[in-house]
């Protein structure tokens, strides 16, 4: 008879901390209006924003995406060299290999774990706590790091009157590891992808090197993010609402088990619609970092996160509700257990 | 099921009051949604879902920016529901 091939089994998983880094530069509504020939308040009806964060040529997405890891593992008492995998969710990291994962390894010294990008744009991050819980229960991984991280102002027309006012800049991090209780639950996760056009970063790369396709295409232009307001936000407040409950009822709770809720930092009146649509009680705390910190992508549910930790001590260890969308469209959510006070 | 355009209008007129908060009095079919009642490209989202459940239509998003008034909106549901 052959030999069979051993498995392994892991455990559950938890959220160990959470860590951050935003861009020095806060730029008010007031600085970028005239390019649009838009105005604040049109823009704080509209989504909610008072301002956004621009990282400057000292505040790659590399630089922020490895402070917000050094915070992170600060926080959890670990060093680089604890951590077997890590996780980058970015759609804004300009190189198309190596990894950001890879090279974050190099900055932090421990050149071997398991590394790798994903790319699932604003869902990126919710993306990367599925596969680090499940890696975790697999057994295939001990201690994962998962980061979020975007210089999208890289990749902003600021004459886009659509776009120009939503993105930010900034990254986050979180240190997953073994549980005894489940403090990560089940991913509601799946996409729309006939609605691919309805948010996408143009021309492709092909198109920017060729220059006689740019002048044929009337293209000659960098890839920039470009968004169908209108869908998005049906998909995102009808749709996103209902996946969320699902993620809610497979963790086997509803709207009342719940202290926080920490969508993607998309635009504040999606998120508020979001949470009418969802019956969400009062004495949820709802995070709503993107009317200081803007729209940062694939960074935005652990900033806000860190954030609401700061602001409300009494949430540590206290049930979630995350969801991140974008575009795909795809989308995860799932309910986890805020990590401990450091 | 056949609506009537009486119907549809009081029922359209319930929801951009809920929805954007505008009195249903001032709500009449030659009004345009964004020019006369105000109602930014967003509340007109949550109008033509509300719209769509109420209803029982489907308002594909590429109908959405050809409802300039109320009276559009009001003649694409009963047309779409005869």
């Amino acid at each position: 008879m052959s030999k069979v091939i051993a498995s392994k089994s892991g455990s559950e998983s938890r959220i160990l901390s959470v860590g951050s880094y935003r861009p020095k530069r806060l730029v008010p509504n007031s600085e970028i209006v005239d390019r649009i020939e838009s105005s604040d308040e049109w823009i704080r009806q509209r989504t909610g924003i008072e301002s956004r964060r621009f990282a400057d040529d000292s505040e790659s997405v590399l630089d922020m995406a490895t402070w917000a890891v050094e915070d992170a593992l600060a926080k959890a008492k670990l060093s680089a060299s604890d951590i077997d995998t890590l996780i980058v969710a970015t759609v804004t990291f300009p190189f198309q290999m190596p990894s950001a994962a890879t090279a974050i390894l190099q900055r932090l010294g421990h050149p071997t774990a398991a590394a790798f990008d994903i790319n699932a744009a604003c869902a990126g991050f919710s993306y990367g706590i599925a596969m680090a819980h499940d890696f975790i229960k697999a057994g295939t991984s001990k201690t994962v790091l998962v980061v979020g991280a975007e210089k999208i102002s890289d990749f902003t027309d600021p004459d886009d009157r659509a776009t120009a006012f939503i993105f930010a800049d900034g990254a986050g991090a979180v240190v997953i590891g073994q549980s005894r209780e489940a403090g990560i639950g089940p991913v509601e996760w799946g996409s729309d992808a006939d609605s691919r056009d309805a948010i996408q970063m143009n021309p492709s790369w092909i198109d920017v090197r060729d220059v006689q396709t740019q002048l044929t295409k009337g293209g000659g232009k960098w890839p920039n993010i470009s968004q169908e307001g209108q869908k998005v936000y049906r998909w995102a407040v009808f749709s996103m609402s209902k996946a969320a409950v699902k993620a809610l009822e497979s963790a086997g709770l509803t709207v009342n088990d719940i202290a926080a809720f920490i969508p993607h930092q998309a635009n504040m009146r999606i998120i508020e619609t979001m949470a009418k649509e969802m019956g969400m009680p009062d004495s949820v705390v709802i995070a709503d970092d993107v009317r200081v910190n803007g729209n940062t992508s694939a960074a935005s549910i652990p900033l806000a996160m860190d954030v609401l930790l700061d602001q409300h001590p009494e949430l540590h260890g206290k049930l979630a509700l995350l969801i991140g969308y974008g575009a795909g469209l795809v989308y995860a959510g799932q309910v986890v257990e805020l990590p401990p006070k450091p | 099921m056949a609506l009537s355009q009486a119907d549809v209008l009081a029922g359209i007129k319930e929801i951009v009051e809920e929805v954007a908060g505008i009195p249903a009095a001032s709500i009449e079919l030659n009004k345009s949604f964004t020019d006369d009642l105000e109602v930014d490209s967003l509340s007109m989202v949550e109008v033509v879902v509300a719209c769509e459940e109420r209803f029982g239509v489907k308002i594909p998003d590429e109908k959405v920016t050809e409802l300039a008034t109320v009276g559009d909106a009001v003649n694409f549901i009963v047309n779409a529901a005869a």
